[in-house]
């Protein structure tokens, strides 16, 4: 029955906007959200300064505490500025953008791996089905930054040495990406054995619709709304596990820096006094991602109370 | 007359609710005396759980007593803190559930659990109490041999009579059974009645019969009392009860249930036509004037109380 | 009863063979051994000696088959970098992670096992929703900025706690503890609390969600109705049936604990096999990455293992259903 039903008609039944209004926390984690995304995506019109043009940073502007004039060029930057006299606003604003990137197309990248997997398995049944889901089971035993780590690894020593850095995001999404499969796989499947089980999809089947039409044409549009709940929260790991893994060093380099590297950066500065440099990294990254996470909750709740 | 064991008087248990209250028990009064079996019958949600969870003092919040009162002999048992309450729980009154088969912790041996209650109760030592929970095995003929065994080990029918050995094991002077044989395989229902019977008419301790089944009603109890919407509808000696119902609800209930003792399958069952009410749509008066086929006019804005006589019904009392 | 620990021996050994694969292959097609041993000026004969002694010539299995044999003597062989015997290099360190596991577990089993229960049983309480909120923010927070905030509060601002390091070590035959000292023990407390932080809230939310799920049930309902006293009840009764699920969810992040430690090494320069894991993906140091999976791999491996046969011991329902499936 569901698989005739628009997106719209499912938005609306779900009195989705009626509990949205009804939630402040939810609303304030939205708009922060979205803020944070459009900042990131008008980066070049928003920041103050570009933080990569290097020509533009004056040394002497270096460790300039927030809403303070440097002591020798008189310049007054918001947030401050870090040891090389890099705006720190600016390079917050850079480093979103790349988090977000990194986060958004991982996700992407794990959806339709899982999604696809998933719909195979449950599908086709049989070995690739304990195929699949045997490597799934055995993945997730592992913790998925682990996973990430060790694609990293792995790849760059594939990579020859001078393009490790140059490829570093491409290798940072693709690792993110393949650790967070599962999820999205263990669903899909689920839904899909209980639809292909369902009358319309035997009648298409009947009609001689192909496997492949009858996945995503008539199993696909049942697993929309649990795949968004978990493409969401797992929206919230990927952010913490590109900045975790640029934190320590082996994910976004220094020429590309992400809110992770901006944390990793502040936190030599912490002992001697300049705290700007790593809390308000510190602080967006948080917002970033206790935002995404709250409003991951809230849609699990609103759209899969068996998610729960 | 024997002595008054349990006094209710004019109880009412409130839930408060979004909307308002709910009242899912209304100005009830009974007494239990020693030794009887008295059987509350009623279809569910009619408040005959509800009144066994007050008297032991388990109403899930957020319902809680708002009016009344509960005598245990000469203790008023409807107001007590925790401990107190502890005291008399599992001691004085104890409960069996419906289910036998999540009645028991699944963890723990049956042994164990009944050591536990023992021990919680009377002032023994933990050898004495293993043998008082031997014999309690042995009385409602369980193998002793089976001390150590988890409640899984055992049959619905074995479990249940597990949790009445539990329920007697601090020998209390009353047993509230909730529908305890209802979750039973029918063959087994029986037995188990009869030997909750049985034990209780040795041990001199008297039981409230929470079920919705007329049969086990009539070969059960010395008493019984018919709940109707979270009140009492009637009241009496179950004999007399049977042979001559009074309030028309009562006599809807008696018949429809199928008598098999006559062979009578030809004849129809007859059946109370549309359902009790929900708790918040209570109607004025009579809760059941509107299934009533001899309702009066007054019905539906009086509301009838038990009296002088058995019945709460305004065909037997004045206005 | 044996037969299912046999069987369930069985599957470890698989994984473990799968992981052994993975390291192999890792180990011998990932970045290039001979290029790495000898650098980029050998001689064409200095390296057809160097492939034969490695036995790169060999076919698969019997390189995997040697690979394996190696590493269950323990003998990974060398670092890129430095030219040191990995196992040596875990040998040294391994002692520095292990304890600050082990300390990060209990930490978090502690506080998270008090913290589930306290909030399930007082779950309408004004101290319960603060917890339960705080929580959430927790979740929210990723370990490294746990445990820089932590730095920045308690070694920068106050001056308390060391940031770094593992203090003085106490050498008891090759294990090296930081236990037994005054100094030893101050470094543990800040990693220890940013790498347990996270498992404690996760086994907070776990052991209250099942708490009040079991608190539901007749069994309890039941035992209250026997007069037994609260206190029996919620932990007689309620905590043993709670445990169970959480044993599991406990045993596997001990694992996470391990991988975990990584983000909490370098931040507090704790000298581990996780910090030694991180230079070495920086570096491809390739050794050590094969090396480092295998050990944790193994790690996992028997966490899982002990975390199977201890639900079996606890919960008798499962060990007689696995028996009757065994003997039908």
């Amino acid at each position: 029955m569901s698989a005739k039903k628009s997106l719209m008609g499912r938005f609306r039944e779900s009195d989705f906007l009626y509990d949205f209004k009804r939630s402040p926390v939810t609303v304030v984690s939205f708009v922060i959200v979205v803020m944070l995304i459009l900042l990131a995506v008008f980066a070049d019109l928003v920041a103050p300064t570009n933080p990569f043009d290097a020509g533009s940073l004056n040394l002497m502007n270096g460790f300039t505490p927030p809403m303070q004039p440097n002591a020798f060029t008189g310049e007054t930057f918001y947030l401050g500025t870090d040891d090389q006299g890099r705006d720190l606003l600016s390079a917050i604003i850079f480093g979103l953008r790349v988090s977000l990137f990194v986060g958004l197309t991982a996700v992407i990248l794990a959806m339709v791996l899982g999604v696809s997997l998933g719909l195979i398995a449950g599908y086709r049944g049989g070995w690739v089905d304990s195929l699949i889901m045997r490597a799934a089971d055995i993945q997730v035993t592992f913790p998925s930054i682990l996973i990430a780590m060790l694609i990293f690894g792995i790849a760059r020593g594939l990579l020859p040495p001078h393009m490790r850095d140059e490829l570093a995001i491409t290798v940072l999404i693709i690792a993110i990406g393949l650790s967070e499969w599962v999820p999205f796989a263990r669903t899909v499947r689920g839904t899909t054995m209980v639809e292909k089980e369902k009358e319309y999809v035997q009648a298409a089947r009947l009609i001689g619709l192909g496997s492949g039409q009858i996945m995503v044409r008539h199993i696909l549009p049942n697993v929309l709304s649990p795949v968004l709940v978990i493409a969401t929260i797992t929206l919230a790991l990927a952010i913490i596990a590109e900045a975790t893994l640029s934190f320590l060093g082996v994910g976004a380099p220094p020429t590309e820096p992400s809110l992770g590297t901006l944390i990793r950066i502040g936190q030599d500065f912490l002992f001697s006094g300049e705290w700007w440099i790593l809390l308000f990294p510190a602080a967006t990254l948080l917002a970033l991602a206790l935002s995404v996470n709250l409003l991951g909750d809230w849609l699990r709740d609103i759209l899969n109370p068996r998610l729960k | 007359m024997s002595e008054t064991i349990l006094s209710v008087r004019n109880l009412r248990v409130v839930f408060p609710h979004r909307h308002g209250v709910l009242v899912p028990i209304d100005e009830i009064s009974f007494d239990v005396k020693k030794g009887e079996i008295i059987g509350f019958v009623g279809e569910s949600g009619a408040g005959k759980s509800m009144t066994g969870a007050a008297i032991i003092g388990l109403i899930d919040p957020p319902g809680y007593i708002e009016r009344g009162e509960i005598w245990l002999k000469e203790e008023r048992i409807d107001q007590l803190g925790i401990s107190a309450a502890n005291r008399i729980r599992g001691r004085r009154i104890s409960m069996v559930f419906q289910d036998p088969l999540t009645s028991l912790n699944p963890l723990r041996t049956i042994g164990d659990q009944l050591v536990e209650t023992i021990l919680t109760h009377l002032p023994v030592s933990a050898d004495e109490a293993k043998r008082k929970a031997i014999a309690g095995l042995e009385e409602v003929d369980i193998d002793p041999e089976r001390f150590n065994a988890y409640p899984h080990e055992f049959s619905g029918g074995m479990r249940q009579r597990v949790v009445i050995a539990l329920a007697l094991s601090a020998e209390p002077e009353l047993i509230i059974a909730d529908e305890p044989t209802t979750a039973l395989d029918v063959s087994v229902q029986a037995q188990v009645l009869e030997l909750l019977k049985k034990l209780c008419r040795e041990h001199g301790a008297s039981v409230i019969l929470i079920t919705h089944d007329m049969g086990v009603i009539a070969e059960t109890t010395d008493r019984v009392a018919v709940l109707y919407a979270g009140r009492l509808a009637e009241i009496g000696d179950t004999q007399t009860l049977l042979r001559d119902p009074q309030h028309p609800y009562t006599k809807g209930l008696i018949a429809s249930t199928p008598s098999v003792e006559y062979g009578d399958i030809s004849t129809e069952l007859f059946q109370i036509t549309g359902a009790m009410p929900r708790l918040d749509a209570l109607p004025d008066g009579c809760a059941f004037h509107p299934r009533c086929g001899q309702a009066l006019a007054h019905c539906a804005t009086k509301r009838p109380h038990i009296e002088r006589n058995r019945v709460a019904c305004w065909l037997y009392n004045d206005v | 009863m044996l037969l299912i620990i046999l069987r369930r021996l069985g599957q470890s050994v698989f994984v473990l063979f799968l992981v052994a694969f993975v390291s192999f292959m890792m180990f011998r097609y990932v970045g290039n051994p001979v290029d790495n041993l000898l650098g980029q000026e050998a001689t064409v004969e200095q390296r057809e000696a160097l492939i034969e002694a490695l036995g790169l010539n060999d076919p698969l299995h019997t390189q995997y088959l040697g690979f394996v044999t190696r590493a269950l003597q323990f003998d990974f062989g060398n670092s890129y970098r430095g030219a040191q015997p990995v196992a040596d290099m875990i040998l040294e360190r391994l002692p520095a992670t292990l304890e600050l596991a082990l300390v990060s577990a209990l930490f978090a089993m502690l506080f998270g096992v008090i913290a589930g229960v306290y909030t399930a049983i007082f779950r309408n309480g004004f101290s319960a929703h603060l917890i339960m909120s705080t929580s959430l923010i927790g979740v929210s927070l990723p370990t490294f900025l746990i445990g820089v905030l932590l730095i920045w509060l308690f070694a920068v601002e106050l001056g308390w706690l060391p940031s770094f390091g593992r203090g003085e070590t106490v050498q008891i035959g090759f294990w090296s503890t930081s236990l037994l000292t005054v100094s030893g023990l101050k470094s543990m407390v800040l990693p220890a609390i940013t790498l347990g932080l996270y498992q404690m809230t996760l086994i907070m939310r776990l052991v209250r969600a099942e708490m009040l799920e079991i608190l539901r049930q007749d069994f309890i309902r039941f035992a209250r109705a026997r007069g037994l006293p609260e206190r029996v009840v919620y932990f007689g009764h309620a905590l043993k049936n709670t445990l169970v699920p959480v044993i599991t969810v406990a045993g596997l992040q001990l694992g996470s604990i391990v991988a975990f430690a990584i983000i909490t090494e370098t931040v507090f320069q704790w000298p581990g096999v996780g910090l030694m894991f991180i230079n070495a993906v920086f570096f491809v140091d390739i050794p050590v990455m094969s090396a480092y999976l295998l050990l944790v791999g193994t790690l996992f491996v028997v966490i899982n293992l002990i975390v199977d046969l201890l639900y079996l011991a606890i919960d008798p329902r499962i060990r007689d259903s696995q028996l009757k499936r065994q003997s039908t």
